[in-house]
């Protein structure tokens, strides 16, 4: 019976409120969409800190995320093994320097005195939530050995499970309590997800790397404006705007 | 050609007193907030000075502006891709410390404390974290400290001057300084806007003013690093970058910025200015010594019928032309070509022109007097007081022609006053002097009228901004607006969870 609830239950209801919660928040408070960052008040052990965590955390989570969506390719891969060792190394490393980025960050938010002002309460509950979470991590892959491919025959298949609407618990029961815990800890970070600040990675800002560097709104049609005024005397032939010239040489637009 | 209309400032230094009234009228209406208390989006400082925050003006240190990369400018900061990668931790950031901790008194310790032997005091605490705190720095931590050794000398542009020059200018006898206000430019090159990941910073097509949008606004803090003039701020408890909106809900009802209004000393001027768009890149496609000149060209005559007719087919209307003929930042930076931007080289084209100041230069007389008797009638330039080449380095990417030729246009300017109300200067060298400057009296009378008797709609010519057309070309159907709130905040923007 507990089974179902922790394994079927409330990974429904995390995800829907997740899901749910998400998308009202941005709908109706829109502007409380932010990193929240702290580096203005505390910059040097938020250097070691966010560097580590963020990119040991994009790495683990990339890792599952493989596993999960391409199950077999990852069984396959592992076939030979020495490119196992190396996934699971890699796989490794990452957990490790996001273990070592969220310690880092919640001894400078414990310790620092302006940090500690701009901390709230969901702040609190994220950090010991994700600590356990990599933790826990960190503790399987070491002491369950070759999880790549294990991930893949048993987590990944109730998950699927669970993706398709039939969930089937088989693979996973007779999981040991480590990883049932870091499945279930999972389930409870989907559920804070929407009302805590891990809602800014959903706006992080990758349409920065291809659009021009300066931008103008005008608070009228420049178009119609344009339909309606009097037609311009003719240019003498040959005359461009640099913006088109750039345009012409293929160089990135500068502004619009 | 693309014409735009740009609302652009004349700061006349000479007659800023240092009375940070602008400061806290700004303080005031905009930044008297949580998370805002240490942002000063206008600040005075005091020249020779570090100003606010500390030594901006070094971009060894700040990284902030663009650099000429061939034909194409690009930000300082580092590779388009790194900074995407720079969201996790901005190596060039400013921290809180280079600005100062806002602080506020313990006051209830004045009537709560226990009856003693000593007088309770207030004890000074900071307004991020409520612990006491040791004042170390403030806004205008170096006011009117201009031959400090501990400030003044750490101003980044007495870096041009040669150990001789610097001596002069820390002769103890002889200290000379000057203020400088400091508002956002509005820059038509706007490193912020180019550094916003989020693309939530953008420039007004209808008047040039450069916003925030706060909804869009994610927190990256690039804009932060970005701007060389350190005119955006993080504002910490939001986690939300803001910055100098000059007032547009005043603008667009026709009033003049909070800072301009209460300027003291009147020595603000407010107008627009036609540029052409379409030159943004031909224009900074010089070295920085032409910036000025070049930026000069870029600007447009508002009684060109070419510049009339691009005008009217951007949308610019009648009445919004008409307001560019009178207005009289044109004047001071296009036609007397004695106001010149703060800093050009760092390429932003910032839209906000100062009037470098004529009295500290000219305090090196001896006696402390002007020699007002020579027949020379600019040697008190030639000797003056503060370097050239420091003033330059401030306003004119190292030309120091371009300031003289202001300083003496501000000069001539005097005398042939002096010629009019005293009568004791000679006429001849007056003449000579104006002819030197192709200048002619009329033009010196009118000079004179702007600068010292000008109306407050002298000073401030604001293009109405016709909003319900605006509404009329945006929305095919004006009678769904009927009865609207209007836009904007709705909720307190308070900090997200
Ligand atoms: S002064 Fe700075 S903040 Fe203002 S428009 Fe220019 S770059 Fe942006
Ligand atoms: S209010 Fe005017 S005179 Fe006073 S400090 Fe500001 S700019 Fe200068």
């Amino acid at each position: 019976m507990h089974n179902n609830l922790l394994y079927i239950i409330l990974p429904y209801t995390a995800f829907t409120v997740a899901v749910v919660f998400t998308i009202y928040r941005y709908r109706k408070d829109g502007f409380s969409y932010s990193s929240l960052s702290s580096q203005f008040l505390e910059s040097k052990e938020l250097f070691y800190g966010s560097v580590a965590w963020h990119f040991g955390v994009i790495g683990a989570l990339t890792g599952h995320a493989i596993g999960f969506l391409f199950p077999k390719s990852v069984l396959w891969f592992n076939g030979v093994p020495v490119r196992l060792y190396i996934l699971e190394t890699t796989g490794l490393l990452f957990g490790l320097l996001a273990l070592v980025g969220i310690v880092s960050l919640t001894v400078r938010r414990a310790t620092s005195s302006r940090v500690r002002a701009v901390t709230s309460k969901m702040d609190v509950v994220v950090v010991m939530l994700l600590l356990i979470q990599v933790s826990l991590g960190v503790y399987i892959a070491v002491f369950y050995r070759w999880g790549s491919s294990w991930f893949v025959t048993s987590a990944v298949p109730y998950l699927r499970s669970l993706w398709l609407l039939q969930p089937d618990l088989k693979m996973i029961e007779p999981l040991p309590l480590i990883i049932k815990l870091h499945i279930v800890n999972f389930y409870l970070l989907l559920i804070v997800f929407p009302f805590s600040r891990l809602v800014h990675m959903l706006v992080v800002p990758l349409q920065y790397l291809w659009r021009p560097y300066q931008i103008v709104i005008w608070n009228w049609n420049r178009r119609r404006a344009q339909a309606h005024a009097p037609q311009p005397a003719r240019q003498p032939a040959g005359v461009a705007s640099s913006a088109d010239e750039h345009a012409a040489e293929g160089r990135p637009v500068f502004t619009r | 050609m693309d014409v735009r209309l740009q609302m652009a400032m004349v700061f006349h230094l000479d007659k800023c007193i240092g009375c940070h009234t602008c400061s806290v009228a700004c303080k005031n209406v905009w930044t008297d907030r949580k998370g805002a208390e240490y942002m000063w989006w206008n600040n005075v400082e005091t020249k020779p000075g570090t100003g606010y925050p500390t030594a901006w003006e070094d971009q060894q240190k700040y990284h902030g502006g663009w650099e000429q990369k061939n034909s194409q400018p690009d930000l300082r900061m580092g590779r388009r891709e790194l900074r995407v990668l720079n969201i996790f931790h901005n190596p060039h950031l400013p921290k809180l410390d280079d600005y100062y901790e806002p602080w506020t008194y313990k006051y209830e310790d004045l009537f709560d404390s226990p009856e003693g032997a000593d007088q309770p005091t207030a004890r000074p605490i900071s307004m991020i974290t409520g612990n006491y705190v040791d004042i170390e720095a403030g806004p205008n931590w170096d006011d009117d400290l201009g031959g400090s050794p501990v400030y003044a000398a750490n101003d980044p542009n007495l870096d041009s001057l040669t150990e001789e020059e610097r001596a002069q200018v820390f002769e103890i006898d002889r200290l000379v300084f000057f203020y400088l206000p400091r508002i956002c430019n509005h820059c038509i090159n706007p490193a912020c806007v180019a550094a916003c990941p989020s693309g939530a910073i953008y420039k007004r097509g209808e008047d040039g003013i450069v916003l925030i949008n706060q909804e869009k606004c994610r927190g990256w803090r690039m804009c932060v690093t970005a701007c060389p003039y350190k005119k955006s701020y993080y504002n910490w408890s939001t986690g939300k970058s803001e910055k100098c909106i000059l007032c547009f809900p005043r603008l667009e009802t026709g009033q003049a910025p909070a800072c301009f209004h209460s300027c003291v000393g009147r020595i603000r001027y407010l107008g627009g200015l036609l540029y052409d768009a379409d030159r943004l890149l031909d224009t900074l496609h010089v070295p920085d010594d032409k910036l000025v000149e070049s930026q000069r060209e870029m600007i447009l005559d508002p009684r060109d019928p070419q510049v009339r007719e691009g005008a009217l087919r951007n949308g610019i209307d009648a009445r919004a032309l008409e307001a560019c003929e009178r207005s009289p930042v044109y004047r001071y930076v296009k036609q007397w070509k004695m106001a010149l931007p703060l800093h050009p080289e760092f390429r932003t084209l910032p839209m906000l022109f100062y009037v470098p100041p004529l009295l500290p230069v000219m305090a090196k007389s001896e006696d402390g007097l002007y020699d007002t008797a020579n027949a020379e009638l600019f040697s008190p330039i030639e000797k003056a007081r503060l370097p050239m080449k420091y003033m330059a380095s401030l306003f004119a990417g190292g030309n120091q022609e371009l300031v003289r030729y202001a300083l003496k246009k501000q000069y001539a300017v005097r005398m042939f006053k002096r010629l009019d109300t005293v009568g004791d200067v000679d006429a001849a060298a007056i003449k000579r002097g104006l002819e030197q400057l192709n200048m002619t009296g009329a033009e010196a009378e009118q000079i004179f009228r702007l600068t010292a008797l000008p109306l407050f709609d002298e000073r401030f010519v604001i293009p109405s901004s016709h909003r319900e057309q605006a509404l009329a070309m945006l929305n095919e159907d004006m009678w769904a607006e009927k009865g609207g709130a209007g836009f904007g905040f709705r909720a307190a923007p308070v900090r997200g969870a």
